[in-house]
């Protein structure tokens, strides 16, 4: 299939698989973190670890839009769609994140009436069709979705559509990657750059890690074959002495990103002081809310929100995973208590999910698994 | 509209933090401990262990030992933790086998109903006989390819053919909603007569119901059907062994990628149809042609990626395929790769899925590739021995990873 096989072709993958080795120091260790989801399920989906020395380690990072909601959160959102008033609408992947009394799943097992989107522009169109409703939007993810959002209510506003809402859950990359870097927990050696969160913001965000943390980044796409490629080029850099931010996703990345997403997101958003990510607690100026202008938009002052924090089961350790400290089968219920079917953790969630990705392609010993696929 | 935003509603105790305990958590955090206990395992002390060093031996060793946990908890005796049914249930994997091993195998056990065959082996007076039932329930009624009476029709015929059986017999239950047009049942019931005589089968009973406006979407329909075997093979994924090939007749995933673009939700257009059609005609082919055919199933919801799964449980082989060999159309991998979706996992309704004698591999694939749906038949994998219980995939990129049970539910109402 055009543009997608040319990205996996597994004769380029030997030979970017040398050329890895090749640069790999005797008796060093290498630890990336890929830090967006998308590239954890790509490095899980194609076996991609295969192609890696057993020096070069992949350390997964907290770029998974649901694996980061706090519990809280979700009881807020279950609390909204109980209104009976209420039509919540909510991407697929949040279906299934479990709050304290459930996912949207089962409540709408139980009747409420949550109905799953492709586009916040769905849900537009379910409030035009449901003028004696009011429509919420779960609003999920990092700058990648955000524009979306950010178009959709100025959409709205252009309308003068008056049952439509959103409860805003947005969130930014760099103030994670910055927590991650002050953790003392963990030693990295360089970073594979979040592709589609660079679309809208560029590479430029993350010239500090490169410049105040002495850190390569490479921002990378997610077919196979890209991300073979940036971990080639994080390997060249170390091996030159060097710490840059490189764009290895320029059929899709421009250097400065998406004036006009980035424009919308600002017209419609602005930082909140601080926000809750599952796991890694509060980081300041992580997140988006609504800007006064469209607080009309804004289901936290529309409806009543409870905004109770609700801490995360004790045995859960999906933030030690989000920050990389943990590979998902450390974690002590991994595949037991929590799986995809009945997951405890967001981690377990989405298919982005360190942890689901693990489970669901990745549950085997590798060495085990060459020895039958060779025969 | 704008009087109701005022409104303010609180749910009784929302304002009380100690309120909001995860009870399930609890549930599940106790089961794991007596799962531990079970195994007698040393949790794992992470105190002693240094977060930024390498760790190649001894982090292997334990890897190993948290996967043999896993696969212990995989094998414990399935319970639905659900308070309710959701649409999982209904979608053909994880979910769905949880479901039917513990309500409905555990109230009916008998040794005829434990294989979990999509048909039952009978002995009545001497001559072997085959029996099954399904019920239909897609949404659209009519798609590109065919209509939910064909699919009927098709769908009961299969599940008696990968039996091994001769199907015979059918019987056809409605149930139309109040409202209904006649003349879409004209239709749909001109298409099961079609399908039926394609198939050689004749409707024998049937039963009409009728309920009121709103409590069905237009028309269900069931069917049941019954054959006979008249060979003496044993047939059924427990037959699979190590040195086995395994098979599909065509190329998958074309029926349930027609139903999701036929709902004209996804602003997606594909020149796709659906696969529905009779697969006893290719299956007499396929058993008279070698001896070592050792289980059939035809590929219905939850795709190719659950018959490889439950070939891996039932038989405790390890099943592996290569992903270059699965024969799949470029418009549904095209829709699957937009939609986020494994085509392994998409239904079709003419399709099977056959482990053969590996001595049996090349005449076996001839033989479905001389008939009409069998053309692009290909040998998709191999049975060995370990890791047993496990699906494995070569992928196109040179990797390996596993394929696991459906969990959750991408394309609700395919059949």
């Amino acid at each position: 299939m055009k543009f997608v096989d040319e990205f996996r072709n597994a004769d380029q993958a030997h030979a970017l698989s040398a050329k890895i080795a090749a640069l790999c120091e005797p008796g060093r260790h290498y630890k990336f973190m890929e830090v967006c989801g998308g590239h954890t399920h790509t490095i899980y989906k194609h076996g991609l670890e295969d192609y890696l020395p057993e020096s070069v380690e992949l350390v997964h990072g907290p770029g998974c839009p649901v694996c980061v909601i706090p519990m809280g959160r979700v009881d807020d959102a279950m609390h909204l769609a109980a209104n009976p008033d209420v039509i919540m609408t909510s991407f697929g992947d949040m279906m299934r994140v479990p709050g304290s009394q459930g996912s949207f799943f089962d409540a709408k097992a139980q009747g409420t009436d949550i109905r799953m989107v492709y586009s916040p522009l769905d849900s537009l169109k379910i409030a035009r069709q449901n003028p004696d409703k009011r429509v919420v939007f779960m609003a999920i993810g990092f700058e990648t979705t955000a524009p979306s959002t950010a178009m959709t209510v100025l959409r709205a506003a252009a309308e003068g559509l008056e049952n439509f809402s959103i409860f805003c859950n947005h969130v930014t990359i760099v103030p994670a990657i910055k927590a991650i870097l002050d953790s003392p927990d963990l030693r990295l050696d360089g970073f594979i750059g979040p592709g589609h969160v660079s679309t809208v913001i560029g590479c430029r965000p993350y010239e500090f890690i490169a410049r105040d943390y002495g850190k390569p980044v490479v921002v990378a796409g997610f077919e196979p074959l890209d991300i073979l490629q940036s971990i080639y080029m994080l390997m060249l850099q170390l091996s030159e002495g060097r710490s840059a931010v490189e764009n290895q996703y320029t059929r899709v990345v421009p250097w400065d990103g998406n004036v006009v997403a980035l424009k919308a997101i600002g017209e419609t958003m602005e930082l909140r002081p601080y926000f809750e990510w599952r796991g890694l607690g509060f980081i300041s100026h992580s997140a988006l809310r609504m800007r006064p202008g469209y607080a009309r938009f804004d289901a936290e002052l529309l409806f009543d929100v409870p905004g109770v924090r609700v801490a995360d089961p004790k045995a859960c350790q999906c933030g030690e995973v989000l920050k990389g400290v943990l590979k998902p089968w450390e974690c002590k219920v991994f595949g037991t208590a929590c799986t995809p079917e009945t997951p405890i953790g967001t981690c377990m969630v989405s298919p982005e999910g360190a942890c689901a990705a693990y489970y669901n392609f990745g549950r085997l010993n590798r060495q085990r698994v060459k020895e039958v696929s060779r025969s | 509209m704008t009087a109701g935003r005022t409104e303010q509603e609180l749910a009784p105790g929302s304002d009380a933090a100690e309120t909001h305990s995860a009870a399930w958590v609890a549930d599940a955090l106790r089961e794991h401990d007596e799962q531990a206990r079970h195994a007698e395992l040393q949790p794992n002390p992470r105190d002693e262990r240094n977060p930024g060093a390498p760790q190649p031996a001894a982090g292997t060793v334990r890897e190993e030992q948290v996967l043999e946990r896993i696969d212990r908890a995989r094998r414990s005796r399935p319970r639905v933790k659900e308070q309710r049914i959701t649409m999982s249930h209904g979608a053909g994997g994880k979910a769905t086998r949880t479901l039917v091993e513990a309500i409905f195998l555990d109230a009916f056990r008998n040794p005829l109903l434990e294989p979990l065959e999509d048909a039952a082996q009978l002995q009545i007076n001497g001559s072997r006989v085959a029996l099954t039932t399904d019920s239909y329930v897609v949404s659209p009624l009519f798609f590109p390819g065919g209509n939910i009476g064909d699919l009927a029709v098709n769908g009961t015929v299969n599940d008696l053919s990968v039996a091994g059986a001769v199907p015979l017999y059918l019987s056809a239950g409605f149930i139309l909603e109040e409202g209904f047009e006649v003349d879409d049942l004209r239709r749909i019931v001109a298409a099961m007569r079609e399908a039926a005589a394609a198939a050689g089968v004749q409707v024998v009973t049937g039963d009409t119901k009728v309920v009121q406006k709103g409590k069905a979407d237009g028309c269900y329909i069931n069917t049941a059907g019954i054959g006979v075997i008249t060979h003496d093979m044993t047939l059924g994924v427990a037959q699979a062994r190590p040195g086995d090939v395994v098979m599909v007749s065509g190329p998958i995933g074309d029926h349930g990628i027609t139903i999701m673009l036929a709902r004209g939700e996804l602003d997606i257009e594909a020149d796709v149809i659906s696969d529905t059609a009779p697969l006893n005609g290719l299956v007499a082919d396929l058993l008279a042609a070698v001896p070592g055919v050792r289980a059939m199933r035809d590929a219905t919801r939850g795709g190719v990626a659950t018959i490889l799964n439950e070939v891996a449980t039932d038989a405790g082989v390890c099943v592996v395929v290569s992903e270059d060999d699965i024969p799949v159309r470029h418009e549904v991998r095209g829709a699957s790769e937009l939609l986020g979706i494994d085509p392994m996992y998409v239904a079709c309704e003419g399709r099977l899925v056959a482990v053969v004698a590996g001595a049996d591999a090349d005449r076996a694939l001839a033989a479905m590739r001389a008939h009409p749906l069998g053309e692009q038949a290909a040998i998709i994998g191999h049975i060995a021995d370990d890791p047993a219980g496990i699906v494995l995939l070569k992928t196109a990129f040179g990797g390996t990873r596993i394929v696991d049970l459906l969990v959750g539910d991408p394309l609700p109402r395919i059949c």
